[in-house]
């Protein structure tokens, strides 16, 4: 193989070339279209989940048909799509709220599912009305749970963004189409690396927020 | 709607190289084909440790890299190195991404059954692989079979995307109507891609029905 996988000159060249398709400015984009959906599905999945949790016989249909969801490849539904919201960062964002969704509702009712009965019971005895009781004990109990699907939501969601490329909306996806069509390795690699390390960071500050959340856990351990 | 009619009323795309039951065909295949493959390495390997217990870092770090790592990336980056040509460049990403979801599963449903059912199979008497085999794997069944669906599903998806880079099938309606602004071909394309997806997920659930045991289900 003559060229090497990476051309360290490449990447000093093209990290901030003032143009579109700078990788700053890729990365940039790719950060946008990833976080906006796992933040909205976030917003939703928690008063969704909620009413499953506390209303049982919506919860089957709701997981139905977020398997449903969850089943649909990206690149036909970016596609599908497009023909409503056009070549836009909103058709990516919208799949990927829902596909966050699906991963996001069942933890929200598994983490209120983990709250035990005497817990609950007690915060009623001590006189917690239902809302309160919900913010102050049974939705800090359930964060542990609800953070383990949002990383997963996370990682899925960003290494998701770049099959936007294909429809020209994929923030550092553009790299890899870049790359194919020029037969040329760095641009790929540059593309592989930062989704990867975007997608670790993105789990560390939440098992870090995790930390914050719930102090108790880390006194006990 | 118009987009429909247009794309499956055309002529184009029910005979010659375009065909629709060829595309989908060529899709069933590919998938098939790397899908077969996976189960063949992550079923024995997820059994293995699951049941020994050595080597379970393996299928925490495949699980996450599975997820963090970019599909069109790895597609076009292992394409570009070994070389376009057979079918095979293109298989392999398919396979790597299919192993993930059926290693993790079978490995959680073997570890996480209950130990005093391990523990009562060794005590009837049976050897290690008999307790695998007849006690712990019917247990995990409905686990494994989870692991062959997010499997199947995965490798329907990375098949679509992998028109990309010149794999036949369904996809190919997708990257070509975009690359000629055929939008009824996109269009129709990614209604194909999603019925076959549906129809894969009814697949399992079906399959779920006839080879989990009975006993099993019930204490689900």
């Amino acid at each position: 193989m003559d060229e090497p996988l990476v051309r360290w000159d490449w990447i000093a060249r093209n990290w901030d070339n003032g143009g579109p398709t700078s990788v700053k400015v890729l990365l940039e984009n790719h950060i946008v279209m990833a976080f906006v959906p796992v933040v909205a599905g976030l917003l939703i999945a928690i008063p969704l989940g909620l009413a499953c949790a506390r209303y049982r016989w919506l919860y089957q249909p709701t997981v139905g048909v977020m398997n449903v969801v969850y089943s649909l490849p990206s690149l036909a539904v970016f596609s599908i799509l497009l023909s409503v919201t056009g070549l836009t960062q909103t058709t990516v964002i919208i799949p990927l709220t829902l596909f966050s969704l699906a991963v996001l509702i069942p933890a929200v009712v598994d983490g209120m599912r983990s709250v035990p009965d005497h817990v609950r019971q007690s915060a009623v005895a001590m006189g917690f009305r239902p809302y309160r009781r919900l913010v102050h004990v049974e939705l800090p109990i359930a964060v542990p749970v609800v953070l383990a699907g949002l990383r997963v939501a996370a990682v899925s969601s960003i290494s998701l963004v770049s099959v936007g490329a294909l429809i020209g909306q994929g923030g550092l996806g553009y790299l890899f189409i870049d790359g194919w069509q020029r037969q040329f390795y760095t641009p790929i690699v540059v593309g592989i690396v930062l989704v990867v390390a975007l997608a670790l960071v993105a789990d560390l500050v939440i098992i870090v927020a995790q930390r914050l959340l719930t102090p108790w856990a880390r006194r006990r351990a | 709607m118009n987009w429909l009619i247009e794309f499956f009323g055309s002529a184009e795309y029910w005979s010659g190289d375009d065909a629709i039951p060829l595309r989908l065909l060529q899709h069933l295949e590919y998938s098939f084909l790397a899908f077969a493959v996976a189960a063949l390495i992550a079923i024995p390997l997820g059994l293995l440790i699951g049941h020994t217990g050595r080597g379970a870092v393996i299928v925490v770090v495949s699980a996450n890299a599975a997820r963090a790592l970019p599909t069109l990336g790895l597609l076009v980056l292992v394409v570009l190195l070994i070389g376009v040509g057979t079918l095979w460049p293109v298989l392999i990403p398919l396979i790597a991404l299919a192993i993930p979801p059926i290693l993790v599963n079978t490995y959680e449903g073997i570890r996480g059954a209950d130990p005093d059912l391990r523990d009562a199979a060794y005590g009837m008497g049976l050897r290690g692989s008999q307790v695998l085999f007849r006690a712990l794997l019917p247990v995990a069944l409905p686990l494994i079979l989870l692991g062959l669906r997010l499997s199947a599903i995965t490798v329907v998806a990375t098949a679509t995307v992998a028109a990309y880079v010149g794999l036949g099938g369904l996809g190919r309606y997708i990257i070509d109507g975009l690359a000629t602004k055929n939008y009824a071909e996109v269009f129709g394309g990614a209604v194909l891609v999603v019925l076959l997806a549906l129809a894969v997920q009814t697949g399992f659930t079906l399959l779920n029905r006839v080879i989990v045991s009975p006993g099993v289900r019930q204490v689900r």
